[in-house]
């Protein structure tokens, strides 16, 4: 890895932070993913778990078996050892999207904000290529980078008491998916049926960083016919 | 063996120790608010350690045994009755079949925890049994507890078969519907007083001093909104010296993390996985058992403590509960 050293931060006496960026940094998220991999793939003595964010990655250990200098020098020697520009083996999954009408209720409105039409939305919103930076907050909840920054939209400013499952949706210069019915207040354009978390599935997650994904239009009819569960884009 | 739900209680699931491996994709880790409650409820009836146990909140459920069983309550100090008597806590209890105990009410703390010989059956879902109802999956069919819910336990290892045997026979002598030994658990094991204790968390120094200071120095309310996912505080506002946003990190349970009002939120179990509140402290593992008891209305102070406390505190719980374990062997 290039010789700009990460910050280590401690986050309680079982979890070692390692922060490549304060910021959104391509840079920082491949470093990030490369560190996540290498740790995936040969765990350090006494590691629990790894949290892999934008540009930081959480490492929870056993403090009664490891401690959190040994994490650190065990990080520093696997850094030396990682290539962070090995090509990311991420998939092209693309997702469903009915857009507009009940299941994008906001679509009119963010065309508004950016003088546009509703379908001049739509075409920018899935012509665009997305890459999956991290899945977090809440199960296989996907944060997606590459919206157009024309579409780049505020918050609702009154969030909706819920959000159904599979709402495609805008804030600020980020899209996203919703995978379970929640309390939200993102700008809702679309729904796809594609379940994004499935306990059961192996992966359980539709999505995992360094995927790229796109959104294909589809009928209300689509949907409605669309399997139950959907499959893999 | 199965055992009737009567009454569910305000909030009443199935936990273990918790979902690990899955954060990454940002499930949280869920489990037992107190783990330590059901590392000891466990081994008092001779399980794994880890095996699912219910968890009741503030006011438990009512349940009626179809059979003998012989199972154990720790955690908050709830009233659990048969008929109106008073039963005993952390230790082997044995209730006869057709039995209904109630833990409808809390003297004090928030959670108890009630495991049976054998555990409780549930499916596993990613690897654990506990329920994480916010996405509906885990323990029982992924959410809390119903009246007339029909929960099964596992077999009784060779441990609670022999106590079953010995109490059942002074339950008959006595005459009474239940029976538990003289002895419990080790008052070690049990959440001890004073501050919570907690390690500066990864932007304590992006908080005025002043911040820094309120928080070791002033009491914090536990306000209505404390849940699995997380315990909002209510108090002198903590604020950072420059507020800049921040990118989504990770975060854990314990973490203490500021929103832009000031007012700190404790994460809990069910915590999410990442975050983008600045993180001015985490409560230590061996502390996060007294979290899970904090009552609405009460308050808490802190305590910065460094990770040599921390460990030290966590390798004491560890030994209590070996000295627990090899204690028990020896009533067989």
């Amino acid at each position: 890895m290039s010789a700009v050293s990460p910050a280590f931060l401690a986050l309680g006496e079982s979890a070692l932070l390692v922060r490549f960026a304060d910021r959104m940094d391509p840079l920082a998220w491949r470093r990030v993913q490369a560190l996540y991999r290498e740790l995936a793939e040969r765990p350090l003595p006494g590691q629990v778990e790894l949290l892999p964010a934008y540009a930081s990655l959480g490492i929870c250990f056993d403090p009664l078996q490891t401690s959190r200098p040994a994490v650190e020098q065990g990080v520093r020697e696997r850094m030396a050892a990682v290539r962070e520009d090995a090509p990311l083996s991420g998939r092209e999954v693309v997702i469903p999207v009915c857009y507009g009408g009940e299941f994008g209720p906001d679509l009119e409105a963010v065309a508004d904000v950016h003088g546009l039409t509703p379908a001049e939305v739509v075409a920018l919103h899935a012509g665009a290529e997305y890459t999956v930076y991290m899945i977090g907050f809440t199960p296989g909840f996907p944060y997606l980078g590459g919206l157009p920054p024309e579409l780049a939209t505020p918050r609702r400013e009154t969030p909706r008491t819920r959000v159904p499952a599979g709402s495609v949706g805008i804030a600020g210069d980020q899209t996203g998916v919703y995978p379970f019915d929640s309390p939200g207040g993102w700008q809702i354009i679309g729904r796809t049926p594609l379940k994004l978390f499935q306990p059961d599935r192996d992966p359980p997650s539709l999505l995992a960083p360094g995927d790229r994904v796109r959104f294909a239009p589809i009928s209300p009819e689509a949907w409605e016919r669309w399997p139950e569960g959907g499959g893999r884009g | 063996m199965t055992v009737r739900v009567v009454q569910p209680g305000l909030f009443t699931t199935v936990q273990d120790a918790g979902r690990l491996g899955w954060r990454r994709f940002g499930v949280p880790v869920s489990g037992a608010m107190d783990p330590l409650a059901l590392g000891v409820a466990n081994r008092l009836v001779f399980n794994p350690p880890t095996a699912p146990v219910l968890e009741g909140t503030m006011q438990g459920p009512v349940l009626e045994f179809a059979a003998d069983a012989l199972i154990a309550i720790a955690g908050g100090e709830v009233c659990a009755e048969v008929d109106g008597v008073p039963l005993p806590l952390w230790r082997p209890l044995f209730i006869r079949a057709g039995t209904r105990l109630s833990l409808e009410r809390m003297r004090s703390g928030c959670r108890m925890y009630v495991a049976i010989a054998g555990g409780w059956r549930v499916p596993q879902v990613l690897g654990s049994a506990s329920t994480y109802t916010r996405a509906g999956f885990g323990g029982f069919e992924g959410r809390p507890l119903r009246a007339g819910d029909v929960l099964e336990a596992g077999h009784p290892a060779t441990g609670a078969r022999v106590w079953a045997d010995r109490l059942r026979t002074l339950a008959e002598r006595a005459g009474r519907a239940w029976a538990a030994p003289r002895w419990s658990a080790s008052a070690m094991l049990r959440p001890a007083a004073g501050p919570l204790r907690v390690l500066p968390g990864p932007e304590w120094d992006k908080f005025t001093a002043e911040a820094r200071d309120r928080l070791l120095n002033e009491a914090y309310r536990v306000t209505t909104q404390a849940d699995r996912m997380g315990i909002r505080l209510s108090g002198p506002a903590l604020t950072v010296a420059e507020p800049t946003s921040m990118l989504s990190e990770p975060v854990t349970p314990g973490t203490l993390q500021v929103p832009p009002d000031g007012q700190p939120i404790v994460l809990t179990a069910d915590s999410q996985t990442t975050g983008g509140y600045p993180r001015l402290a985490v409560v230590i593992q061996a502390d996060l058992p007294r979290l899970a008891q904090l009552v609405p209305g009460e308050t808490v102070r802190f305590a910065c403590v460094d990770e040599g406390v921390a460990r030290a505190a966590l390798t004491r719980v560890q030994q209590e509960l070996r000295l627990l374990e090899a204690g028990l062997r020896l009533t067989l």
